[in-house]
């Protein structure tokens, strides 16, 4: 009797704990699942407010080239054309743009193209100087609020007063597409131009080319050093004191804020060396020091994988300790200092922090250049678009971590690739 | 300038080894005997002497040319009588000047004759650069070449000089801590001459720009940090809610329950969430999950600020799931698996093992593992700069907007910097503090690490 009882009760316990099992293992895979999820939405929060970017809106206008308002003639030389009145043209084409528009209704057409216009109507004309006192119909750039009314980014039903276009703008708007007078094509601003002030005109070529330029600096100065420095501690270095100070300080470097760096690079390079504010040459070197340790790390690790016996093989027919070193064991550990180097760059990419410590946050309106002129980069154009009040530069912003994000992906494609080509296992 | 001189050091680089290398195969011909060591190395010794002075020269130029002509330039300046200068405005109007003459109307004559005399220095300097360094070049060659004998050993002098050059690749790391501390501590110092220090980190005001007492001008405000410091505690509580249970879950599940092929897969996709770079973290919350928040809070009745310290740690507690579940997947698999074994083998079935065992034997890699986070939270700065408020607020209430350190430092060093204004220099004061915080838990967190790893080695 007490016999089944005890047995029961050992059943019944075995099932508790099994049940238990099980839901602790349920645990840990709804947690896994849920780390993931957030992965997925945030790759789709970014796709679903960036993929509108890669298209903008034009509209058909008609434009008169007439040689009284252009105050040009057929034989004009280049350098008068260029000095056309051709804001005139596009007065009069806007004047035109509907018919019998009073002075208040030009107004508000107007406000229905970009401010890039009349660089366009311009460019036409210097690039087909035959059309002279013709008619042209030509597609233009639309303002960021016909685009973004367009793509469904703004709404209509909220009222006038909040709105960007009043209710006759929107009744233009409509007129425009039941008359098919406007399209979405391709994007080619967005990847040809730098940071504006206008969404319709702004892309992000000016900050991916000062991101180019300073990651090119990071690697100029990250990549020798972190060798150095990596090969000093792992087959010069005598085991003392100042080894495991230099050990201890790497280790620790590595977990200092981005931030910390920032103000580095703000108090000595920019205060105390007087080094061009806002530039790649500084960002690159800021985030180079940032890097370091990571790349160190890395490099220490594949130098460390070479077997100790190639430097013995090389000790043993005669060669030096540097010889046997800088022959033998750093052209088998370069693969691997390569993939570090490329993940510390990866790093150094995404990194905002000490970038807007050290000025790369100004406005810079042109496609930088050089290391010594100023420049956005790449993140600190993804803050400034996602911190304006304008509409419009939300899908830009998205648009451009796309582009960052893509970017990222090919340096650790490329690093994965190395480290499957060329690393040899031993 | 740039351009030409990579140039120049290029032609000096290539024409010295050469010239190294065909003067020791001469000499040694002259003299009849074998040199000590191969034709490279004293090629290689000579190349040392061209490069290394030339390009101290180079660096010292590029670095100071600037400063010291603008010193010239100010202290020539012709000032007038009584008008008031600003020292950087001026300089910014001379360059504009001078870098584009149509700048030049409607400017005073002072500014015109100070551009015209920037420019000329400017001149000056390129000139005296290339030919310092052309004559730095050749002096260096011409010494090294005076020791190009058969009887020089040129490759223990060589290697010599590679120790010194690795040696100054791996102090690099020293010296980047010496300049953050020294830089960090110098501009505290100035900011704390004009705020004491026990305002600064036991009073509760902080406003940096609006005078609040009687008397005070608009530049002072007052430094009272502990708002900032109870902001940045409550986002970190907050991320860690959300990382700690959801990283050391999946720890756990990776590390004794996925199988292999599961494995595979979701460890790189983890690693994809950690190689994100924060301002795109920032843009979800501020796009995707402050709204969430805010909408969250409405339907419980809680008016939820739009920059809540809720919305930026969640997203935040997200970055760190990556880090907290790596490193204690690293911990966990450390354990040895005789305990695994042993407690399986006493009848405890694995979820028994894990909780009782495995955990218990784990704790202190895994509170190493927190530390370490905690420290990546508090120093997070992009998260926090689009997603939670400029403004401090001394409030536990996580719907409520707060401010962080890491906030407050970009929000003292965007738009105009003044060294002379606390305001500015309070960047540097919180910098500090944010600095040891985050050395102090990343030491102890390393030690209980290490401490860990040797007792199960």
């Amino acid at each position: 009797m007490n016999n089944s009882i005890a047995k029961e009760k050992i059943i019944s316990l075995r099932k508790k704990r099994s049940l238990e099992d099980m839901r602790f293992k349920y645990y840990g895979f709804t947690a896994m699942c849920l780390s993931l999820a957030v992965l997925v939405f945030l790759l789709y929060t970014i796709f679903s407010k960036g993929y509108t970017a890669f298209q903008k809106t034009i509209v058909l206008l008609e434009v008169d080239y007439n040689q009284e308002v252009l105050k040009l003639t057929p034989d004009s030389s280049d350098e008068d054309m260029e000095k056309g009145k051709f804001f005139r043209v596009k007065k009069q084409a806007i004047e035109n743009f509907f018919p019998d528009l009073s002075k208040s209704d030009i107004k508000l057409v107007k406000k229905l193209f970009s401010i890039n216009v009349d660089k366009e109507i311009k460019d036409y004309f210097l690039d087909n100087p035959e059309v002279i006192n013709t008619k042209q119909q030509i597609w233009v750039t639309a303002h960021s609020d016909v685009d973004q009314l367009l793509k469904g980014n703004s709404r209509r039903d909220v009222p006038e007063d909040r709105r960007k276009l009043n209710d006759i703008q929107l009744s233009y708007v409509d007129q425009l597409v039941e008359e098919n007078r406007v399209k979405q094509v391709f994007n080619n601003f967005f990847f040809t131009k730098a940071d504006s002030r206008h969404p319709e005109i702004a892309g992000v070529a000016g900050s991916f080319m000062g991101s180019l330029f300073t990651l090119f600096t990071v690697f100029i100065l990250s990549f020798p050093i972190a060798i150095g420095a990596s090969v000093y501690l792992e087959e010069f270095a005598p085991k003392n004191r100042i080894t495991e100070l230099i050990e201890v300080n790497i280790s620790n470097l590595a977990a200092v804020p981005s931030i910390v760096f920032g103000l580095l690079g703000l108090g000595v390079l920019l205060n105390v060396f007087g080094l061009p504010r806002s530039t790649p040459l500084v960002g690159g070197s800021v985030l180079a020091l940032m890097t370091l340790p990571t790349i160190i790390i890395a490099c220490r690790a594949s130098l460390k994988a070479v077997p100790p016996s190639i430097k013995e093989g090389a000790l043993a027919v005669g060669a030096t300790k540097t010889q046997a070193v800088f022959h033998h064991v750093v052209p088998l550990a370069l693969p691997g200092t390569l993939t570090g180097t490329i993940i510390g760059l990866a790093q150094a990419l995404g990194e905002t922090a000490p970038l807007i410590m050290i000025g790369m946050i100004a406005f810079i309106p042109n496609i930088p250049t050089g290391l010594t002129e100023p420049s956005a980069a790449l993140p600190v154009q993804i803050y400034l678009w996602v911190e304006s009040a304008e509409r419009g530069f939300q899908e830009k912003s998205a648009a451009a971590i796309m582009v960052i994000l893509i970017f990222l992906f090919m340096m650790n494609a490329i690093a994965v690739f190395l480290r499957n080509r060329f690393e040899r296992k031993w | 300038m740039f351009f030409w001189s990579l140039v120049l050091i290029a032609v000096g680089i290539f024409s010295s080894f050469i010239y190294g290398r065909s003067r020791i195969k001469l000499n040694s011909k002259k003299q009849g005997t074998k040199s000590k060591s191969l034709p490279n190395y004293y090629a290689q010794y000579v190349l040392m002497w061209c490069l290394f002075p030339a390009l101290i020269v180079y660096f010292s130029w590029a670095i100071f040319q600037e400063q010291i002509i603008q010193n010239i330039v100010i202290s020539n300046f012709e000032f007038i009588e009584g008008a008031v200068y600003n020292e950087g405005l001026l300089l910014a109007e001379i360059r504009n000047v001078s870098n584009n003459p149509s700048f030049a109307d409607g400017k005073s004559i002072e500014i015109i004759n100070a551009a015209s005399h920037y420019s000329s220095l400017r001149q000056i300097s390129q000139i005296s650069f290339y030919t310092s360094i052309i004559i730095i070049m050749l002096l260096g060659a011409l010494y090294a070449s005076q020791k190009l004998k058969p009887e020089f050993h040129a490759q223990h002098t060589i290697e010599k000089y590679i120790q010194y050059i690795l040696i100054f690749c791996s102090s690099v790391a020293i010296f980047t801590t010496i300049g953050i501390v020294f830089s960090l501590i110098f501009e505290s110092l100035r900011f704390f001459a004009e705020v004491s220090i026990f305002e600064f980190l036991f009073s509760t005001e902080w406003y940096p720009f609006i005078p609040i007492r009687e008397g005070q001008t608009a530049a002072e405000g007052s430094f009272g940090a502990v708002p900032i410091f109870a902001g940045t505690f409550l986002v970190m509580v907050v991320a860690m809610c959300v990382a700690v249970p959801l990283g050391l879950l999946t720890a756990i599940y990776l590390a004794e329950y996925a199988s292999q092929r599961v494995r595979k897969i979701v460890k790189p996709l983890l690693e994809i969430l950690a190689g994100i770079p924060t301002i795109v973290y920032g843009f979800f919350a501020f796009v995707s999950v402050a709204p969430f928040v805010k909408a969250f809070g409405q339907s419980i009745g809680i008016d939820a600020s739009p920059t809540s310290a809720l919305a930026a740690g969640m997203v935040m507690g997200v970055m760190i799931i990556p880090f907290i579940s790596s490193l204690s997947d690293d911990v966990i698999n450390s354990v040895p698996q005789s305990l695994r074994e042993a407690s399986l083998g006493i009848g405890a079935n694995k979820a028994e093992t894990i909780k009782k065992v495995i955990l218990p034997a784990a704790l202190p890699g895994i509170v190493g593992a927190f530390l370490l986070a905690i420290s990546r939270a508090i120093g997070e700065t992009m998260i926090v700069v689009v997603a939670a408020g400029t403004a401090p607020n001394l409030t536990g209430n996580p719907f409520e907007n707060v401010t962080t350190v890491t906030v407050q430092i970009v929000v003292a060093l965007i738009g105009d910097q003044e060294f002379d204004n606390p305001r500015t220099l309070s960047a540097f004061a919180l910098g500090l503090v944010l600095f040891v915080i985050t050395l102090f838990l990343n030491i102890i967190a390393l030690q209980i690490v290490k401490r860990y790893r040797e007792r199960y080695e």
